[in-house]
């Protein structure tokens, strides 16, 4: 789960971590007013999900409340790669002496968590990985134990000044401790920066939860911003199903997330575009596979779908019962292509026959029907 | 021979008064696998299937010589369970929970190496040796006893590709489903060496999918240390950045962990790469000879 700057500023200020403090606006008058409060330059910034704001003019520096409010006007309402600006944080500029990148993420390779910094800040952190990788810092904690005298060292060397050490691996230890505590999948500062007054704060923060954790802390699903998310997506996490949404025109219904990456990825092979991921589970619920079949059609444009389902300890038999009874529940208007493997599919597909279900023997068969009626319903 | 677990191989189930424990317990023993406990904690004294419900892991291990361990307990306690197990000195742990946290696993996994215990999962459908034992909740029937090793961070996908293997009279010596989240217990470099030392074993099907580095460097493994037939499958060629695909381990971040630097990879390793299933199936099929 993702959540917004102003949110991860909240929570790193919660624990102990100086930052940029600042105000949120949803409107130019808001904005205008918090600049005036402010007193002097603002930064006025785009409260979206997705990276790269600043490129796409979604962050602007202004000396004036009127500036400020102009900047709002220009900003609010922006698309950002899909996410649309409902929110923008304005803040006092800071003066920036020095800037750098301080992050913290689940280490897959070391099963444990990484330090990650580098004194080139303010910019994407694979961007410099993969340029420069020589200039990127790492710390590796596999004990959960802040190891403070080599954040010692890393802190000397990211900004190359005695005077910083203490404050960086002041906060280092305090990110740390939020990472663990709130079952955090990365934090990141970016930039952390010394001001012209010697201050080390956080002007820019990222923070993402485990999603499999958030069981553990309300206090952090409260920040779930739903109108960042995809409409399917949040609807399908609500029936309890794995979704996600992609370009194409065949909707995809599959039982286990690897075989329905294996259905996408088919799909492609055989000149299809897949409009979806989605498991289903290994249930034969009618209920689940209508609500599947609404997710699937409720976005529009889809010209045919395609059942994968491989049935081990649920028998096809049962499975096939409860797609039809599914397929009777709800209005389909376009060809659905079920494919039935495993245990008794020979009885399943059986039950099939005679529906306006095309019953598909192969994964490859069924593919190629699927993707050959994809192309004919659309002429 | 096969690895990890054979017909002798004692097993307690942990969470087996559970709607999940209890149904696999009895689809465990109908396979013929010995499942000689469970552990409920306060459930102790009871009885399922036939088999005595301990309070602890410790206390069944004492009453019956089990050396390994199957979780089905809910997230939540899973760390707990995988805890409790390694410190009763369970040889082997199968950890079938799915939506364990991260840093949950981070804390396990070390504890678990330092123990000389082996983890398998989370998130995954466990170990079978075909005709002897499984531990899981893997359709037992669809496979059959054979000299093909399989290793899958799937479920039914592998249960896909166990179906064609069988299907083209190649049977499997093990099939070991490691899991579909960030942090595992064992990767396809802990477990392709002990293929390589078993005598049944002849080729290893690798099932992997996008998310981290773990298949790039069992390429470079395998160059280096495994002379054994091996045969790659990687899905999720079209999944998208940044997405999380079902899996919580299979999402694509920063350009990272792509399903083609994974199929280079390997191709650059000398291990084939299907694009299909049926491709796969026909590779080993071919590799093996009759």
């Amino acid at each position: 789960m993702k959540i917004h700057e102003f949110q991860a500023k909240q929570l790193f200020h919660t624990y102990g971590i100086e930052v940029s403090r600042g105000s949120v606006a949803e409107t130019p008058a808001e904005a205008k007013k918090l600049a005036a409060d402010a007193g002097g330059p603002v930064a006025v910034k785009a409260q979206v999900h997705v990276g790269g704001r600043g490129k796409a003019g979604g962050v602007k520096v202004t000396r004036t409340p009127e500036e400020a409010e102009a900047a709002a006007k220009a900003i609010l309402g922006l698309d950002i790669k899909g996410s649309v600006v409902r929110k923008i944080l304005v803040e006092p500029a800071a003066s920036i002496d020095r800037e750098a990148y301080l992050g913290l993420i689940v280490d897959r390779a070391i099963k444990g968590v990484t330090f990650i910094a580098s004194a080139e800040g303010g910019v994407e952190i694979e961007e410099v990985a993969r340029t420069s990788p020589e200039k990127i810092l790492h710390l590796e904690i596999t004990d959960g134990i802040f190891p403070a005298e080599a954040a010692k060292t890393l802190a000397g060397n990211l900004f190359g000044d005695p005077a910083t050490v203490e404050p960086v691996t002041d906060i280092m230890g305090k990110l740390f401790q939020l990472f663990l505590e709130k079952d955090c999948s990365l934090a990141e500062i970016n930039p952390l920066v010394v001001s012209k007054s010697g201050k080390v704060l956080a002007l820019d923060g990222k923070i993402n939860f485990d999603d499999n954790a958030l069981f553990k802390h309300e206090d952090i699903v409260e920040l779930r911003d739903l109108n960042e998310e995809n409409p399917s997506e949040v609807e399908a996490r609500e029936k309890g199903l794995s979704y996600v949404d992609l370009d194409g025109d065949i909707g995809c219904m599959v039982n286990g997330a690897g075989l329905a990456m294996a259905t996408m990825d088919m799909i492609k092979i055989y000149g299809g575009e897949p409009a979806n991921f989605l498991d289903v589970g290994g249930s034969s619920n009618p209920e689940k596979v209508v609500n599947a079949f609404r997710l699937i059609l409720g976005k529009g444009g889809i010209k045919a779908i395609m059942i994968n389902i491989f049935g081990g300890i649920t028998r096809c038999d049962d499975i096939a019962k409860g797609i039809l009874q599914a397929f009777d529940a709800i209005e389909i208007d376009v060809p659905v292509v079920v494919r039935l493997s495993g245990t008794n599919a020979t009885e399943g597909r059986a039950m099939l026959e005679g529906t306006p279900l095309i019953p598909a023997e192969s994964f490859t068969g069924a593919v190629k029907k699927v993707v050959e009626l994809s192309e004919g319903s659309a002429a | 021979m096969s690895i990890l677990i054979d017909e002798s191989t004692r097993v307690i189930v942990q969470g087996i008064t559970g709607r999940d424990g209890s149904f696999h317990a009895g689809q465990m023993q109908d396979y013929g696998t010995q499942v000689v406990g469970g552990v409920t904690p306060g459930k102790g004294g009871q009885e399922v299937h036939g088999v005595p419900v301990f309070n602890s892991v410790k206390d069944a291990k004492t009453a019956t010589d089990a050396t390994a361990s199957v979780i089905y307990v809910p997230a939540r306690f899973a760390s707990d369970a995988i805890r409790e197990a390694c410190d009763a000195g369970m040889e082997l742990i199968v950890a079938i929970t799915e939506g364990v946290p991260v840093l949950d696993m981070v804390g396990i996994y070390h504890t678990v190496r330092a123990a000389g215990s082996r983890l398998i999962g989370p998130n995954c459908p466990g170990v079978i040796s075909p005709g002897k034992s499984k531990i899981g909740i893997m359709p037992g029937h669809i496979h059959e006893q054979g000299n093909v090793g399989v290793i899958s961070r799937s479920g039914t996908l592998t249960y896909e590709i166990v179906h064609s293997l069988t299907a083209l009279g190649r049977g499997q010596s093990t099939c070991v489903g490691i899991g579909g989240d960030p942090i595992v217990g064992s990767n396809f470099r802990d477990l392709l060496p002990l293929f390589q030392n078993d005598a049944e074993t002849d080729a290893v099907v690798l099932v992997g999918e996008i998310g981290g580095d773990e298949e790039e460097k069992t390429a470079e493994f395998i160059r280096e240390k495994i002379s054994m037939p091996c045969f790659a499958y990687i899905v999720g060629h079209s999944a998208p950045e940044g997405k999380r695909m079902g899996h919580a381990g299979a999402i694509v971040s920063g350009g990272k962990g792509t399903a083609a630097s994974k199929t280079e990879a390997f191709n650059a390793a000398g291990v084939p790469v299907a694009k299909t299933i049926d491709e796969l199936a026909g590779m080993v099929n071919d590799g093996l000879g009759a």
